[in-house]
């Protein structure tokens, strides 16, 4: 019963997609809006992109309770260390932060997290922390279950130092693609652009027009 | 499996390991409070057992020569079959006479190098110039692995630390997640173990060490044949490399690969 490196158990997809992108200036993150039960959306318009401090931000996939759980605690004590500083957090400290929880708890979490945020020193950064808690650094970064089918698309199209509207355009349309194919993503796709000046949300919404209220087919049922 | 100690019934004997039941070797039953939480944590499997490897390096080689050794190891990071990570470095410089080349989980991977780097910067408070060697480092992590595996929650890992000692004498050793550890001209991890190993081993002149220049093109060849046999590797490595002149790593190559063979192939 000697424990030996198990290659062939792929570990378990964390429904959801998330995504995160340096781009010239700052970072651009997008998430969908699904929260699933097994085959039951339990929220729809669900909002994975939590705010950690006001220029880094993490997105979460996995267990809900455990990412919000974890996001929580990091926010307290960043928001202590930028009290007790008076300097802005760094990136890299939430996400070493986000780590320690990640690895020391392995057993027992189902997180997959990316931190994504801009400061002073080292300008726009994407960290990702998969299940396990291991932490490396990439300029683009992609998660949860859906992403599975977006490592094609990303591949392709990425380029490195975008400019913000086609970097924007870029996150949006890989999540999309994502929640095309992905049972476990869906609702509406959230962007987020964190720069110097802080955060800009955007929303985009996946009925045909891109509208967001698309009235039903008119009656059937001929009026006679 | 636990043996349940009725109160009632005497112990087979007093303070030794009982038959099916986790012995604590610390002697004597020490109460579950007292160890650390991340071995009492309730987990899928409870806190006897430990989740297999998640994020996942392939395997690393390691070949002394006559003035030092080399360490190749490709830089990608798996997620079960995904190749995940394709940009990670897994040969790192530990000080200027000791490289260490990770394998397995590398969350694990990092959490030890984390302990062996604050290692060095205690080293370095010393203020003598006095550097760790690397048959000690070998000898620390063998005690290590093997603590972590009787508390039955190993550090999934499997590791070449190679380097020079004072005098410049190269060494090279491969510890495992059991901390079983052994020392040879020829170590690897993974694949390697099985691939590289005998490739290197038929080229060993009977009477002397290898030349770097041996050394550096049996790496090559290495690399080669684990980029076309092993599933979890990718064309793109590092190579560390540490002698008396020097200790740093190198890279990233590229693998020398050739499929013009192919096209002869037709049918089954």
């Amino acid at each position: 019963m000697l424990p030996d490196f198990d290659l062939t158990d792929t570990p378990v997809s964390t429904g959801t997609t998330i995504m995160a992108v340096e781009f010239d200036g700052g970072v651009v993150i997008g998430a969908d809006s699904r929260t699933s039960s097994g085959a039951y959306v339990a929220n729809r318009v669900t909002d994975k992109l939590t705010r950690i401090t006001d220029k880094v931000y993490c997105c979460r996939s996995g267990s809900a309770a455990d990412t919000q759980a974890i996001a929580d605690i990091v926010a307290y004590s960043l928001n202590y260390h930028e009290n007790q500083t008076n300097k802005e957090a760094l990136v890299f400290e939430a996400a070493s932060e986000f780590r320690n929880y990640c690895y020391s708890y392995r057993e027992s979490l189902l997180a997959g997290i990316i931190v994504a945020g801009w400061d002073e020193q080292r300008g726009g950064q994407v960290y990702s922390i998969p299940l396990g808690g291991m932490l490396t650094r990439e300029s683009c970064t992609i998660g949860g279950s859906g992403s599975s089918f977006i490592y094609g698309f990303v591949r392709e199209h990425y380029r490195p130092n975008m400019q913000l509207e086609e970097c924007v355009s870029f996150v949006k349309k890989a999540v999309q693609h994502a929640i095309y194919h992905d049972g476990s993503s869906g609702g509406v796709v959230r962007i987020g652009i964190i720069t110097k000046d802080g955060i800009e949300r955007r929303i985009f919404y996946n009925t045909e027009s891109g509208a967001s209220a698309v009235s039903s087919t008119p009656s059937f049922i001929s009026s006679e | 499996m636990l043996n349940n100690y009725n109160s009632l019934a005497q112990p087979l004997w007093q303070n030794g390991p009982a038959p099916g039941a986790f012995y604590n070797f610390t002697g004597g039953q020490t109460p579950v409070q007292q160890l650390p939480r991340e071995l009492t944590t309730v987990g899928p499997y409870g806190t006897q057992h430990s989740t297999a490897a998640i994020t996942t390096g392939s395997s690393v080689l390691g070949i002394r020569y006559d003035a030092g050794v080399m360490l190749a190891a490709d830089t990608l990071v798996s997620y079960g079959s995904l190749a995940r990570y394709q940009n990670i470095e897994r040969v790192f410089k530990i000080n200027k006479n000791i490289l260490l080349g990770g394998s397995g989980d590398f969350a694990d991977i990092q959490s030890i190098k984390r302990n062996i780097d604050q290692k060095m910067i205690e080293d370095q408070c010393y203020d003598d110039n006095i550097e760790m060697k690397p048959k000690s480092l070998a000898s620390w992590m063998t005690r290590v692995l093997y603590n972590r595996r009787s508390r039955m929650n190993p550090l999934y890992i499997d590791v070449v630390v190679g380097g020079v000692d004072n005098e410049g004498t190269p060494y090279l050793a491969n510890v495992d997640l059991r901390g079983r550890s052994h020392e040879d001209y020829v170590v690897a991890t993974g694949f390697a173990r099985h691939l590289a190993i005998p490739l290197v081993r038929e080229k060993k002149p009977k009477d002397r060490d290898f030349t770097a220049v041996e050394a550096s093109e049996l790496i090559r060849t290495c690399m080669e044949v684990l980029y076309y046999r092993d599933t979890r590797n990718i064309s793109q490595f590092t190579v560390g490399v540490c002698s008396a002149k020097g200790c740093d790593v190198e890279g990233p190559f590229q693998v020398n690969e050739n499929w013009t063979f192919a096209e002869t192939i037709k049918g089954y």
